[in-house]
């Protein structure tokens, strides 16, 4: 059998090749962009370079448990990961107002990134264990899977994350063939919900970056500033950019938070409205090979995790984008595989690291 | 529920629906990527000017560069006002590690006071901490060389020179140059009004006062800027463009720096004002009004303590040429001399029996004469030469207020020179209806008595006093007084007030000379008034003296100058011209509180006259051949 193996290297090494080939790219582009966003920092550029290689180390290595391995660790994984939370919520150390971090000793670590992964995974496991489309009762205990931890994290709080965790868990259920007509009750039910949440669900920050956004130029110091320099910085830019290293409202530092959270503003700034279709086409195709990936998958734990983990990615950068362009209240949510920053980094691409192994379990099998 | 469930799962079944779910996912991604396109679509291209302009409001800046201000000569082009660098010692805070110890440290090396220390850190606090604040303005020499030694133990301080006012000849020139110091809330406003505030937005001082004040159009120049680039914190990176500041006119005076320099040591320690013309354009060769003080302590601000001694009863602020009003007494007796003979009440030959004083008939009241006895038969010559007031009692009485005031009205007085400073006055001229607007009282006989003297109600700066004896001395044409002669800028020069008024015409020309005559006589014939003070002067000099009482003196009594109080007694006044034949100049000089015109004014005047035709030789060597 062995010498009969007639995988590529690339299955071999549990790795999708048209996947990996738009990550580099996409961190290729990660190092020009924060390059130019950090006003030439070099010490930043390693410590980013650092942290991109730790993700894709990370990738490979969750690439390598098989999909049927990952079933087993999913329930110690979640446990663990609520037991965190609720770590997070007694003794956590709070920085910037939010407390999201459990100091390990040697390091802090932030569960909130564990459950990214783990909510998913339980969910799909769940949901996949019995026959699809769900029954009511499977249903309602997947939404207890997700909606526990998102309450969690809002508490933290996090409004991002608990969107991206609630979201990773929904997709989930959605992708199952849960019914046309409950989607319509559910969305109803979180339309009608959403005047309690306002009134008692918020905190005045986050209500405040909400206002904003209808209205950035009524506080153009205050909580407008941040979105009225991102939109300048995104309408200077036109359709061909400033050029790189050129764009003044990030090399000047009018832009906050531009090597981070709106590093996608420095991007439409320098490389113009061609550089944010060609990125937009990127993230297309990367949506479009992990739902690929996800069809063909095997089992239905496959196919419901990686189709979810490629849609929540998906939420990632419509959520950024949405919030710099002035669409979406300002929420802390960075623009996947690109923005500096590095806990968000190495989470996304262990979620890659499951697709792939989703993706060469398959050929496996077939085999 | 359990029996209907199937026992085997339907793989395939369950692939279709998952895979029409993610084609739906899918579709939906596409639908919000097509959304997020067309806003950035509509921001990118659509509205892209907008933010176009907006993100070059963010960065660029327009920084204003002050012009320097125009220099200040005088007529034989010596520097009257610079422009000098002052050294600052400036600190940017951002750049100083620990800023107690530093201040600390900079104590020990330059005397730095309370006051200093507290202002400079208020500044700080107030401002961007990249930005340099002054905290000690105005090092000297050794302090300069004492930080510069030790520049490297002060990172964060350094010593930033600016443009500052400087008047060399101090005190001698203040009331003709004036000074510039800081421009305050009302001059900005005023600026606003005017459409300037853009010009000064870069200029810490303004004229105040005198030529500065007067020419601060033509001396402040056009202001400058250059364009930069700022981060979000307001710190210059580059320097886009720049237009450079236009630098503001010179001005080339008519003064003389030496005669000047001749009037204040002339003056010594009295009180009063001296005026010296050129009587061919009416240029002032001098102006100087005695107490006088130093301008640079405005420039840079003038402690309350320095103010206060200048509010002292001498007051030195006033600019006594312009602003002094004294009697002019008998300086103007040539001129009432000319109207009586213009009007035919007496000839060149009509004399006149003085007894030492004038009664209008069937009044009691006398008039007195200042020579006792009188002066015997006097006719206008006499009159003129000895300074008859009789003579000139009865004049005035036949004349009456009226023609008296529209002749004397011709050779400006009562009105305004004109002179190229703020601070003049226009003094008084007697008439009926001046009278009757200033005390609502009819005009009486009596008070013309004196107007032939040049006293009673009649008043006039030391600076009319010159420009009247100019249009005698030229006999009419009228050069009215200025300071300025002309504005350089580059290549470019501007002649100003070189206009000439209309003259003041004579029914018969001969007039002017019997009045001429009589002032050379004065100075020439051992009975002139002015005879002592010019004996043995190189050119041919003419002059007419005045002593003005200050106080009146009772009937029957006599002016006693011991027994008066200093304030009170006489002022000396003295005019005078030469050479003679074709004048050169015209002096006018007040004296406060000093008694003759004679013992006190003409030997100033003498002292002028000698320096003028010193440094200007070959107008003496005419004057003496003549």
């Amino acid at each position: 059998m062995q010498l009969h193996d007639k995988r590529s290297i690339w299955d071999k090494l549990h790795l999708d090749l048209p996947l990996l080939l738009a990550l580099v790219c996409m961190m290729v582009a990660s190092l020009t962009i924060v390059y130019s966003a950090s006003g030439q920092n070099e010490a930043m550029m390693l410590r980013h370079a650092t942290r991109m290689a730790a993700a894709v180390i990370a990738m490979i290595v969750l690439a390598q448990f098989s999909p049927a391995t990952l079933k087993r660790l999913v329930i110690p994984l979640y446990c663990l990961g609520l037991l965190m939370l609720v770590g997070v919520i007694l003794f956590g150390v709070s920085s910037k107002g939010a407390q999201r971090w459990l100091d390990l000793g040697v390091t802090r670590f932030q569960p909130s990134e564990l459950m990214k992964l783990a909510v998913p995974m339980m969910v799909a496991w769940y949901i996949g264990r019995n026959h699809l489309p769900p029954r009511a009762l499977h249903l309602m205990v997947g939404f207890a899977i997700v909606i526990l931890p998102t309450i969690l994290i809002m508490e933290q709080p996090d409004l991002g994350t608990s969107i991206l965790i609630a979201s990773s868990g929904i997709f989930v259920i959605f992708l199952s063939g849960l019914s046309w007509r409950l989607i319509s009750f559910f969305t109803g039910l979180v339309t009608l919900s959403a005047w309690p949440f306002w009134h008692y669900g918020m905190h005045a920050y986050q209500k405040q970056r909400v206002l904003t956004l209808f209205n950035p130029e009524s506080d153009p110091l205050g909580s407008g500033y941040h979105i009225i320099q991102s939109k300048i910085a995104i309408g200077s830019g036109g359709i061909e950019g400033k050029g790189w290293l050129q764009g003044t409202q990030s090399q000047l530092e009018f832009l906050p938070e531009r090597h981070t959270d709106f590093i996608f503003s420095v991007l439409s700034e320098e490389f113009g409205l061609f550089g944010v279709c060609l990125l937009l086409c990127m993230y297309l195709f990367i949506i479009g090979r992990g739902l690929y990936i996800a069809v063909n998958a095997q089992d239905a734990f496959g196919k419901l995790l990686a189709g979810a983990l490629t849609l929540t990615f998906f939420v990632y950068v419509f959520v950024n984008i949405g919030m710099v362009s002035g669409l979406l209240p300002v929420v802390g949510v960075p623009l996947p595989l690109i923005s500096y920053g590095g806990t968000s980094m190495v989470t996304l691409m262990a979620g890659f690291g499951i697709i792939m192994s989703i993706a060469t379990d398959k050929r496996m099998l077939l085999k | 529920m359990l029996k209907r469930r199937p026992t085997i799962r339907d793989h395939s079944a369950e692939a279709n629906l998952f895979a029409r779910r993610a084609f739906v996912g899918f579709v939906f991604v596409t639908i919000l990527v097509a959304i997020l396109l067309s806003n950035l679509y509509t921001i990118q291209v659509d509205d892209h000017q907008d933010y176009q302009t907006r993100s070059n409001d963010n960065r660029i800046k327009v920084i204003p560069i002050a012009p320097n201000r125009g220099l200040i000569y005088d007529r034989n082009g010596v520097l009257l006002a610079e422009n000098k660098p002052v050294y600052n010692l400036e600190v940017i805070p951002e750049d100083v590690k620990n800023l107690d110890d530093s201040l600390a440290a900079i104590s020990q090396l330059i005397a730095i006071s309370d006051q200093q220390k507290n202002d400079f850190l208020d500044d700080i606090k107030h401002n961007r901490r990249f930005k340099s604040q002054v905290l000690k303005a105005r090092l000297n020499e050794s302090e300069v060389a004492k930080f510069s030694v030790n520049q490297h133990k002060f990172p964060g301080f350094s010593i930033e020179a600016r443009l500052a006012r400087y008047y060399p000849y101090a005190d001698t020139l203040t009331h003709a140059l004036g000074y510039v110091a800081k421009l305050n809330k009302k001059e900005l406003a005023k600026l606003e009004m005017d459409d300037q505030a853009t010009n000064y937005r870069a200029t810490h001082d303004i004229g105040k006062l005198g030529i500065e004040k007067y020419y601060e159009q033509l001396l402040h120049g056009q202001v400058g800027s250059q364009r930069v680039e700022v981060n979000n914190r307001g710190r210059v990176i580059r320097t886009l463009s720049m237009t450079p500041p236009e630098p503001g006119h010179d001005l080339v005076l008519t003064l003389d720096i030496g005669l000047q320099q001749i009037a204040q040591h002339a003056l010594k320690d009295m009180r009063g004002a001296i005026v010296v013309m050129d009587a061919k354009d009416g240029g002032v060769l001098a102006l100087y009004s005695n107490p006088s003080y130093d301008p640079n302590l405005f420039v840079h601000g003038i402690s309350s303590k320095n103010y206060k001694a200048l509010l002292n009863p001498d007051r030195p602020l006033i600019n006594r040429t312009t602003q002094g009003r004294y009697a002019p007494a008998s300086t103007v007796k040539p001129h009432l001399a000319i109207l009586a003979l213009e009007e035919g009440l007496v000839t060149e030959q009509t004399k006149m029996w003085d007894p030492g004083f004038f009664q209008i008939p069937n009044v009691e009241h006398k008039w007195r004469d200042w020579k006792r006895w009188g002066h015997g038969h006097v006719d206008v010559y006499k009159a003129i030469e000895e300074s008859c007031d009789t003579y000139f009692y009865d004049t005035a009485y036949r004349l009456g207020i009226t023609k008296i005031s529209n002749f004397m009205a011709q050779f400006g007085f009562g009105d305004l020179t004109g002179i190229d400073i703020h601070e003049e006055t226009s003094a008084i001229l007697p008439s009926k209806e001046w009278k009757e607007g200033r005390f609502r009282e009819s005009w009486w006989r009596g008070d013309t008595i004196s107007v032939g003297i040049g006293q009673g109600y009649w008043t006039a700066t030391p600076m009319q006093i010159a420009n009247a004896t100019n249009i005698l001395v030229n006999k009419g044409r009228n050069f009215p007084p200025h300071l300025v002669q002309v504005a350089k800028k580059e290549d470019e020069v501007t002649q100003i007030n070189n206009e000439e008024k209309p003259p003041v015409e004579l029914k018969n020309a001969d007039h002017w000379r019997i009045a001429l005559d009589a002032m050379h006589n004065t100075v020439h014939k051992v009975t002139g008034t002015a005879h002592k003070a010019f004996r043995g002067a190189t050119y041919d000099p003419a002059g007419k003296t005045g002593t003005a009482q200050v106080v009146s003196i009772a009937q029957g009594e006599r002016y006693d100058a011991e027994s008066l109080k200093e304030r009170q007694r006489d002022n000396a006044i003295y005019i005078g011209f030469a050479p003679y034949k074709d004048p050169q100049i015209v002096v006018s000089i007040v004296v406060e509180n000093t008694g003759g015109g004679s013992t006190v004014g003409a030997p100033i005047a003498r002292q002028l006259m000698d320096y003028y035709f010193s440094a200007n030789p070959l107008t003496v060597a005419r004057s003496v051949k003549q």
